[in-house]
Order: C-alpha cells, then sequence, then structure tokens
C-alpha cells in the first residue's frame, strides 16, 4: 500500500513494569508525540509521560455559566418581563424560586457539554474514527498487553530508527499503523451543510410568514375575520350593545323539569315514585346505591361507613324513621341535601334517584321480613328446584 | 514500617507559638471576664457565639478521625493526628459549657415565666424545654464525647509504640458507634443552644446545617496545618501534591454542601412563609442584618466556591493557606449570624461590642496552647499505623 500515510509504529509490551520503563526511556529520547495505551490506568504513568491536565474543564465551566445566565434572564423574562405573572404571593422575580432550576439546568448544560466535547476531541471532530482503532494492536492493548505508540508527525521520526529502538526497548508485535484514508464524512462535506441550512432558514421562514402574518392579510384573514358575533365583543347592532343574547324572559332549557319542593317539609305535598319496582330498576338503582350512596351508609345501608373516621358515618336507613319516610321525603333528601349530606342532583338523573329509592326499600324490607316472604321465597326456590329447609 | 522509612523526625514547634498562644490565651481570658463583669446579658451571646465556633472545630476534627477509620480512607492517614490534636479541645466542652448554664437566663425565652404564662405554645414545649432536662441531656452529650474521643484517641497513641493492627480494629468498631450518635447529639446540640433562642421556629435540617459547618471549618483548620507543617518540613517529606490535592476536593465538596443545606432550609421556608418560621428569617433580614446575611452567603459559599474551583488552586500550599483561613474565618461569621439577631427575642437590642473579639481570642488561644502541648507530647504523625506506608505511596 505505497499510497497511504504513516501514522505511526506501535510495539506491544508484557508488564506494566515494561511499559513503564519504556515511556521513561522513550520521553528521554526525546520523542513528543508518542502515546501510552493501556488496558487500565497505571499508577505512576501520569508522572512518567507528564500529561498536561485536559482543558475540558473549561468548556464546561463555560456552557455551564452561560446556562445559568441564560436560565435565569429566560425565567427573569418571561414571568417578570413578558408577563408579569405572581405565583404564590411571591415577588414577579422571586429569586430563592429560581434558584433549584438555574442549578439543575447548569448541571445538565455541564454534563452534556463535558460529554459532547469529550466526543469532539477523542474523535477529533467531523472524523468518527482513529487510525488505531481496527489494529491488532488496539485489539491487545485493551485486553492483556501494554503498548506505546510513536506518531510519524514527531519531528524526530525516523521509520527505520524507530523500529529498532522500539525493538531495544524490549517491545514485540512492532506494527506499523496508516492513516485512514481520506473519507470525508458526507453530513459534513460543506455544500451538504449550507443545503440544509439553507432549507432550515426556509422552512421556518415559511411557517413564520403562514402563521403569523399570512392569515391576517386578505384575502387568507377569511379563517380570523368572520362575520359572527364575538362573545365578550360589544356589538353595533343591539341596542344594549351586548354580542353575547341573554335568553328570552321565562325560558328553560331542554328536557330540563325545575323541581318546585325546594324548602318544603310536608311530605303530602311530594310526588309518589314513578317507576314499579323491576329487575331493570332495581339493578340500576343498587349500582348507583352502592357508586354514591354506600360509602357513607354502608352496603347495606345499615350506617357501616367505608370512610371511617374520615367523615362522619351516614345513619342507618333501617330505623323506623326513615322506613316511615315517604319515597317523595327520601327524593327531597337526595335531591336537597340534609344536614351534612351534599346534593347529588347534579350526580344522580331522576330515573336513577328513583331507582335507588327502590333499592333502598328492598334492602330496608330484606331487614325486617314478613311471614308472607319466606313462603314466597321457598316457592320460588321450589320452583328452581334449590330447596333448602 | 520504622520512622526511618517514613521520614518523619519528631520535632518541637518553635517556642514562639506555645509563647503567642499563651499570650492570646490569657489576654482572651482576662477580657473575656472584664465582659462577663460589665454586661452579662451582652456577654452571653458573645460566648455563645465563640462556643459554637469551638465545638465546630473540636467536634468537626472528632468526627473527621472517626469518618477517616469508619470509610478506611488511606490517604489521610498521615494527617489524622493534626485532627486528634484539634480534638483535644472536647474534655473541655464540659467545663466550658458551665458559664452558659448560669446565663441561661440571658439567652433564652422560654427561662422566662411570664413569657411562657402568656404562651399556649411555648407551655406544650415545657416537656423538652425545661432546665433540669436541659442540663442533664447537655452535660451527658459532652460526657459522651469526650468518653469517645479517650477512647478514640488513646488506642491511636497505643499504636505508635505497638505497632498493634487490632488497635485499628477497634478504633474502626468505636468509630462506627460514634458517628450515629455524633449525628443525633450535634442535631440536638444545636436545636438546646441555638433553635431554641427563637422558641417558636423549628427547622428540622438545623442539625445538619450545623454538622456541615462544623466538618467545613474541621477541614479548613486541618487543611491550614497540614499544609503548614509539611511546607516547614515537621511532617513526612513524602507528603505530596496528590495528599494535597484530596485536603482541597473535601474543602471544596463541603463549601457547596454547606450552601446545599442553608438553601434548602431558606427556601423552604422563605416559600412557606408560614408565621412561625419565617420570623427566624426576618430577624436576620431587618436593620443592618440583611447585609450580613447577603455577606454571608459572599463569604462563606461563592468566594471559597470559586476560589477552590480550579484544579490547580487545590494543589497549590499558598492559595490553600489563604482559602482555610478564609474558611474559619467565615464559620465565626455563620456562628455570630446565627446567634446574635436573636437577641430581638429577649427584649434586648444589638449592637456590636468589643466583647465580640474577646472571646474567640481566648478560643483561638486556647486551641493553639492545646495543640502545641500535644505536639510537645505526641508525635505528628501515627508512625504506628498499618495503613501509614500505603498512604504515603497515595497516588490519585
Amino acid at each position: 500500500m505505497p499510497d497511504k500515510k504513516l501514522f505511526g509504529i506501535a510495539a506491544l509490551f508484557d508488564s506494566p513494569d515494561s511499559i513503564i520503563k519504556a515511556a521513561k526511556k522513550i520521553k528521554e529520547a526525546g520523542y513528543k508525540n508518542y502515546d501510552i495505551n493501556t488496558p487500565y490506568p497505571i499508577h505512576g504513568m501520569d508522572d512518567v509521560v507528564a500529561a498536561k491536565p485536559s482543558r475540558l474543564g473549561y468548556v464546561t465551566l463555560f456552557i455551564g455559566f452561560s446556562a445559568a445566565a441564560f436560565i435565569l434572564s429566560f425565567m427573569w423574562w418571561t414571568l417578570a418581563i413578558n408577563y408579569p405573572l405572581i405565583v404564590g404571593g411571591k415577588p414577579f422575580f422571586p429569586l430563592p424560586a429560581f434558584i433549584p432550576i438555574t442549578f439543575e439546568f447548569t448541571v445538565l448544560l455541564g454534563v452534556l457539554s463535558t460529554v459532547f466535547g469529550m466526543f469532539a476531541i477523542v474523535f477529533n471532530l467531523p472524523f468518527n474514527s482513529h487510525p488505531l482503532l481496527d489494529t491488532e494492536y488496539m485489539r491487545n492493548v485493551t485486553s492483556d498487553k501494554y503498548g506505546a505508540v510513536i506518531e510519524a508527525d514527531d519531528p524526530q521520526f525516523d521509520e527505520i530508527k524507530v523500529k529498532a529502538y522500539l525493538k531495544s526497548l524490549g517491545g514485540n508485535s512492532i506494527e506499523l499503523i496508516f492513516q485512514l484514508e481520506d473519507v470525508k464524512q458526507k453530513v459534513f462535506e460543506p455544500k451538504f451543510l449550507v443545503f440544509l441550512t439553507v432549507v432550515a432558514i426556509l422552512s421556518a421562514a415559511a411557517t413564520y410568514i403562514s402563521i403569523d402574518k399570512l392569515m391576517y392579510i386578505p384575502p387568507f384573514d377569511f379563517m380570523q375575520n368572520q362575520k359572527k358575533g364575538s362573545a365578550q365583543a360589544e356589538s353595533s347592532f343591539f341596542t344594549d350593545k351586548r354580542e353575547m343574547r341573554k335568553p328570552a324572559e321565562g325560558s328553560v332549557a331542554r328536557g330540563f323539569i325545575p323541581y318546585e319542593f325546594t324548602g318544603i317539609t310536608d311530605t303530602n305535598q311530594f310526588y309518589g315514585n314513578p317507576l314499579l319496582p323491576s329487575k331493570k330498576v332495581l339493578e340500576l338503582g343498587q349500582s348507583k346505591f352502592l357508586a354514591f350512596c354506600s360509602p357513607c351508609h354502608g352496603d347495606y345501608a345499615d350506617g357501616s361507613s367505608r370512610l371511617r373516621a374520615l367523615f362522619p358515618p351516614g345513619p342507618t336507613l333501617h330505623s323506623e324513621r326513615v322506613i316511615g319516610f315517604t319515597d317523595g321525603k327520601i327524593y327531597n333528601i337526595i335531591t336537597n341535601g340534609q344536614n351534612i349530606m351534599p346534593s347529588y342532583a347534579s350526580q344522580i338523573t331522576r330515573e336513577e334517584r328513583w331507582s335507588i329509592i327502590i333499592y333502598i326499600r328492598v334492602l330496608q324490607r330484606a331487614q325486617n321480613p314478613k311471614t308472607s316472604d319466606f313462603t314466597t321465597i321457598n316457592e320460588i326456590n321450589k320452583e328452581s328446584g334449590n330447596v333448602q329447609n | 514500617m520504622s520512622k526511618i522509612e517514613s521520614g518523619y523526625i519528631k520535632k518541637e514547634l518553635p517556642k514562639k507559638i506555645g509563647n503567642i498562644g499563651l499570650i492570646i490565651l490569657v489576654a482572651g481570658i482576662i477580657l473575656s471576664l472584664i465582659a462577663y463583669l460589665t454586661d452579662p446579658a451582652r456577654a452571653a451571646f458573645s460566648y455563645l457565639t465563640t462556643f459554637i465556633f469551638l465545638i465546630s472545630i473540636g467536634l468537626g476534627s472528632l468526627f473527621l478521625v472517626a469518618l477517616e477509620y469508619a470509610a478506611g480512607a488511606v490517604w489521610s492517614v498521615p494527617f489524622r493526628r493534626i485532627s486528634e490534636f484539634y480534638a483535644s479541645s472536647v474534655p473541655y466542652f464540659i467545663l466550658l459549657i458551665i458559664p452558659l448554664f448560669f446565663s441561661m437566663h440571658n439567652l433564652f425565652t422560654w427561662m422566662n415565666p411570664e413569657v411562657v404564662a402568656q404562651d399556649k405554645i411555648l407551655q406544650g414545649r415545657m416537656v423538652y424545654l425545661n432546665v433540669p432536662f436541659f442540663v442533664v441531656r447537655d452535660s451527658a452529650i459532652f460526657l459522651i464525647w469526650w468518653l469517645f474521643y479517650a477512647l478514640l484517641i488513646n488506642n491511636s497513641r497505643k499504636q505508635d509504640e505497638s505497632s498493634d493492627q487490632s488497635l485499628t480494629g477497634k478504633n474502626i468498631k468505636l468509630s462506627m458507634a460514634f458517628i450515629p450518635i455524633f449525628a443525633f447529639s450535634i442535631s440536638i446540640i444545636s436545636f438546646d443552644w441555638m433553635m431554641s433562642m427563637t422558641p417558636k421556629w423549628f427547622s428540622t435540617i438545623f442539625g445538619v446545617y450545623l454538622f456541615a459547618g462544623s466538618t467545613w471549618v474541621a477541614l479548613a483548620v486541618l487543611t491550614l496545618s497540614s499544609v503548614l507543617l509539611t511546607e516547614n518540613g515537621y511532617l513526612s517529606p513524602k507528603v505530596k501534591r496528590d495528599h494535597y490535592y484530596s485536603l482541597g476536593t473535601l474543602l471544596f465538596a463541603f463549601t457547596v454542601f454547606w450552601a446545599y443545606i442553608a438553601f434548602a432550609q431558606y427556601m423552604l421556608q422563605w416559600y412557606g412563609d408560614l408565621p412561625e418560621e419565617i420570623i427566624y428569617f426576618i430577624h436576620r433580614w431587618t436593620g443592618g442584618w440583611k447585609y450580613v446575611s447577603l455577606i454571608l452567603v459572599i463569604v462563606h459559599f461563592i468566594v471559597p466556591f470559586l476560589i477552590l474551583l480550579p484544579r490547580s488552586s487545590k494543589t497549590n500550599p499558598k492559595i490553600l493557606i489563604f482559602v482555610s483561613i478564609w474558611i474559619i474565618a467565615a464559620q465565626y461569621l455563620d456562628s455570630y449570624w446565627l446567634v446574635m439577631p436573636d437577641m430581638v427575642n429577649n427584649g434586648l437590642t444589638y449592637s456590636f461590642s468589643w466583647m465580640d473579639f474577646a472571646f474567640p481570642l481566648a478560643a483561638v488561644g486556647l486551641i493553639i496552647v492545646l495543640f502545641n502541648s500535644k505536639v510537645k507530647k505526641h508525635n505528628l504523625i501515627p508512625v504506628g499505623d498499618p495503613k501509614l506506608k500505603r498512604s504515603l505511596d497515595f497516588h490519585l
């Protein structure tokens, strides 16, 4: 391969001691561009090669401070200048509340910039590879050998001398390492970058113009300027200057039936139950009772609240007083509430309320059965062949 | 490891240091006595400030010794003796607290029966804040600290002669027992002596706040003496930049830790803005205290943070000496800021007084005299420690 440029000459060593000795001698011989690769950090190597401290820290410092400055001014502008907003009775610019965000943002950008900065340095961006990668040498030094490379751009470099020198230090498997073929990544070709930039700017401009400008210019403003009244606008047509009209006097919403017994205690005035007991009605009543009534009154309406100690328990519905209530009275209680029980009018529909009442009646009857009930049950059981007693 | 291998030769400190320490101590004690005789109420506050500062250094140093054993740290072994010497003020706490016990009525409003009689919340707190229980529990804590100090240091000194490895094992167990006790007791001390000055105020993180500050200042005195002693050839010549770097990094870490804790305490109470909580910060934001609070943020956090941020400053002896002295001063300012604004609670008005220099003078003198006398008697490096060779070969 005559047209390939030499990157450097590598040699392998067998023990940490030999690599430290070799590194010392390479340095003493006056080589400047050389590198040592070991499978793990070797104590004392830093002193031998006297590696300069990395300058990556400056990247982190700069980006970190910029991030802090940016996010603080961003929060200041949004919450104190552009749209002044009072949060929690604090000033428009509550510095202590912003410090955690500033801190987090500084750390986030500091860390990200460190990672990307490291990539940029290691890969020598825009390249994404290194001549040493994918060589026999790298395979060895990442497993169980210790290696030294003297690079071809060293001022003292001479292929034959360096080979002999590395051998004299006790190095084996001397390997010539070549520069990568000059394959530039397509992504970073200037033409493509320019194209990318132009497309980005054009599409951003097109979006901005069409959404923020064009829509207010005739004839594209038909969505903005419709011939209609807006709710809060002043009307030039109506004499009271209201765009939004009031409903006509005494009008009632469709399907709305007013409940005229609010505040009335005379039980005789209430309606009777319009529903008759049926399986469907009972199932509806049971499901709504379990959803809305049982948390306080208990699953069997015996006042055993599920919300023990969290909320005052509801009374039992098996007391003689409640048994004595007419259906209309119970309906009135569900609709308007009683004592600390709130109104359920908005949660339970009329039909559901009447169904619940029928279900309550069933629960009450189950607690205080009549003798005739047992004969009925026995008859039903006999019919279904399910005989007990 | 023999003494020759470690390169350590036992030397006494220059006589000048002992003499200066003694002069400062005597002058401080005389001035403090005058202060107590002229204005006992004002002097009590000054004394408490200094006492908190002294606890920070002594107890923080004892914690660093225990921390080294518990964590099995290797690099810090050559410096452990220095922390042990600074911790030698711990046995004197029980004596030094006695004047404070007698001036409690000047410090705490809850000692005043008239105030308590009018306040239902305070009456509820009398279960904890009553004089007999207060005196007993604090004395017990100082005695426990003394006990652990005596046991730990005794084992460490015995090792110098015998080089017995089992002593290290014993000290590890002692340290493991001491650290949770330390965490609990430093909270109680901070609650009793500082938090109860604003009797209705409470902050559960307050003990951690004092812990952060005391470990910080203990590290600062440790760094200051280690660097000075190493540079002047009193310690092993094998102590290197890598040791300095580790000290500097710890200083940096605790600078940030203090700021984190202090801000966590401040922000939550500022946000909640509840009357019983915010009163603490209102006292520290009225009058001239506003500027002291702002200066504290700069002096206690921003300046040490920026100085210690670059890698190079953590290995530079001059910068380390400078920043250590700075930190010691900053921690005194912190103690001052914790104690002084609470004079308002007792119906006193704060004014600056020469006494605020008298008591710290005595404290500094005491520390120097104690340190000097310990250096005379004992080795500056734990020559019998089994980890010493490894620690002198320490590489980052």
